[in-house]
């Protein structure tokens, strides 16, 4: 029976690069208006991982599904119309450098709708206003801060109302205060446009700010060692390795 | 969708059911703000009663609606709406700040021409400056004083030699054969075919396998330089050089700057040859001269004077390509833009510089009669 609760489920997939394993068997559900994060220690394929998730690289095995659709075994038009309904932030925020914000973020809108061009020019300052940007539809990528960059990259995510968005490292390279921000900012749209975020980070300070679920990927056993709140598994870790990420290997006083 | 408003005295309101989605009527939406900009207006309320879904392009006219009252310092209710909606309204009105984006200054004509006048001194400065410095590092090079890797500086040599043979021996072909046709039209009308032999080994060595050499290189080589040096300013590698010590013309200028002055004359040797055998398969395929005649006049024809003058020419082509492309490569932007910008500049440049080169050398050729 199909739950319609589930917005992303991924069944047996596999990270591999040639005959080099990262992760195998990966099951996991990501729930409606869920934020999901995606942890782990560096190079343990976090970000390949999202990258299968957005169709960007193929899995060897396994399948996964959208709304309970088949996102791996599609074809091309299948994968364009699933991939439509999601909006994805880059770790760089991946601007187009020749294009203004504006025109970034009309980009999508032109490109899959059929709205007036003014209504492009006002979703676009309605985007912008979201992310705190107004008044910068101007302003090409080089002349703003990397914090506002990334802010511009939700922006053209949200472009189209996704129902999911993938944010890779939203907070990296991020002052703490830019970074609270962005979370605050993660919170609001996940709360008011009920959008389901999947997020793949490491910092620690925005998991347990945004973080509703969980999973822990572990380089060592190339599989998924804890999943759930990670709140929860920080008061109860399942095992010492996952303590220590989340406690940033600190021993407790006391 | 349903989207109704009506006035009742001093209120707006604005009725909202079913799913709003795409919604692009442009007509009713201003007719609706028209509405709401009317002097009797004192509140707009929204009621979203049965409202099941929506997008951004409702927000868009609830936003619209809340600067209307702003504006008309009126009161605004949309107590009615979903609480998720309420929400992303507030959002989109949390940080309202200007942007200070300072429009160009525009200057009087005098002032125009001179800021211009100035920046192409400054522009001429900063190459000048740049040239003494290879110069500079070619000084630390002979006196084993300069610091770069010999690695760098054999990869840059086995990109532009053997790895641009394939190419420049196609070009130099197909131009002593574009050569040997061009001339042979004229000279037929003579009698004087044979002397189309003359023609490709004299043209070739003096100075067209030099000039066909440089034009290949510096698309090839140079631009290559340009992106790669571009990409490390792109990615502060630049940087982090000269906050280590490290001289950067020493680093990365001189192993591509050395290795192409080293290879330049032997592809311009490359080029010459290969020029004279594509004039030589026009003379012998169709101007039917004989393989032993052709060569015999080839041999006549060519003098160490020419073959010098050629070889120095790929010498001076191969510092001007590699300053151009290195130049450009180091004064690139940071951003991917700019590192095509400056691809763009150096083989441009490189292919002015060569020709305005090639022209003063003529000149100090002729005066000095050689």
């Amino acid at each position: 029976m199909k739950n319609d609760a589930v917005r992303i489920k991924a069944e047996n997939l596999t990270i591999a690069y040639g005959d080099f394993v990262l992760m195998k068997n990966l099951n996991f559900e990501v729930e409606n208006n869920d934020i999901f994060i995606i942890m782990g220690g560096s190079g343990c394929g976090k970000s390949s991982l999202l990258r299968i998730l957005t169709g960007l690289q193929s899995s060897p095995t396994g399948r996964f599904l959208i709304d309970g659709m088949d996102f791996s075994h599609s074809g091309e038009n299948r994968r364009a119309e699933l991939m439509r309904r999601c909006g994805i932030l880059y770790q760089s925020g991946a601007l187009f450098s020749s294009m203004t914000l504006g025109e970034n973020i009309a980009l999508p809108l032109q490109q899959y709708t059929d709205y007036s061009p003014k209504l492009i020019k006002e979703l676009v300052d309605l985007k912008l206003s979201l992310v705190g940007l107004r008044g910068f539809a101007d302003f090409y990528p080089s002349e703003i801060s990397g914090g506002m960059a990334k802010r511009a990259g939700l922006a053209r995510a949200l472009a189209l109302d996704p129902e999911i968005l993938y944010c890779d490292e939203p907070s990296a390279g991020l002052d703490p205060i830019s970074s609270r921000l962005l979370d605050d900012l993660i919170l609001d749209l996940n709360q008011s446009l009920g959008t389901t975020f999947v997020i793949v980070t490491h910092e620690l300070a925005s998991i347990f700010a945004v973080g509703t679920n969980s999973v822990f990927l572990d380089a060592e056993t190339k599989s998924i060692q804890a999943r759930g709140n990670p709140k929860e598994l920080l008061r109860n870790p399942p095992n010492e390795k996952i303590h220590n990420f989340l406690t940033r290997g600190e021993k407790t006083h006391g | 969708m349903d989207f109704n408003y009506k006035q009742n005295k001093e209120e707006l309101i604005l009725e909202l059911s079913g799913s709003f989605l795409n919604y692009d009527n442009e007509k009713v939406k201003e007719s609706l703000y028209a509405a709401a900009e009317d002097s009797g207006v004192r509140i707009i309320t929204v009621k979203a009663g049965g409202l099941q879904k929506w997008d951004s392009t409702l927000v868009v006219i609830l936003c619209r609606l809340v600067e209307i009252s702003r504006r008309r310092k009126i009161r605004y209710d949309f107590n009615g709406l979903p609480v998720h909606l309420q929400r992303l309204i507030e959002l989109a009105f949390s940080v309202d700040r200007k942007p200070a984006h300072d429009e160009p200054e525009q200057l009087p004509f005098l002032e125009n021409l001179g800021t211009k006048g100035l920046n192409i001194y400054g522009d001429v400065k900063k190459g000048l400056h740049f040239m003494k410095d290879c110069f500079a590092s070619l000084g630390r090079l002979l006196t084993f004083r300069a610091v770069f890797r010999r690695i760098d500086f054999l990869f840059a040599l086995e990109d532009c030699s053997y790895r641009a043979v394939g190419i420049i021996s196609l070009v130099s072909f197909m131009v002593g054969l574009i050569l040997a046709f061009v001339g042979a039209i004229q000279l037929k009308t003579f009698g004087a075919q044979i002397y189309v032999a003359s023609l490709v080994a004299i043209a070739m060595t003096r100075i067209m396998g030099a000039i066909m050499a440089g034009v290949v290189v510096a698309g090839r080589t140079g631009a290559s330089y340009a992106a790669t040096i571009g990409t490390m300013q792109v990615n502060e590698e630049i940087d982090a050089l000269k906050t280590m010590g490290v001289p950067v013309t020493d680093f990365l200028v001189l192993p591509r700057l050395s290795s192409l002055i080293i290879s330049m004359p032997f592809i311009t040797l490359l080029a010459d040859a290969m020029g004279i055998i594509g004039g030589g398969v026009v003379g012998v395929l169709m101007l039917e001269i004989s393989p032993e005649e052709y060569i015999k006049y080839t041999q006549n024809a060519l003098n160490m004077k020419n073959f010098l003058v050629g070889i120095f020419h790929g010498f001076v082509y191969g510092y001007v390509i590699a300053v151009c492309g290195c130049y450009y490569g180091i004064n690139c932007g940071r951003n991917a833009d700019s590192v095509g910008v400056a691809t763009t500049k150096a083989v441009v440049s490189s292919i002015v510089w060569m020709i305005v080169v090639t022209g003063i050398i003529t000149a100090v050729m002729e005066a000095l009669k050689i």
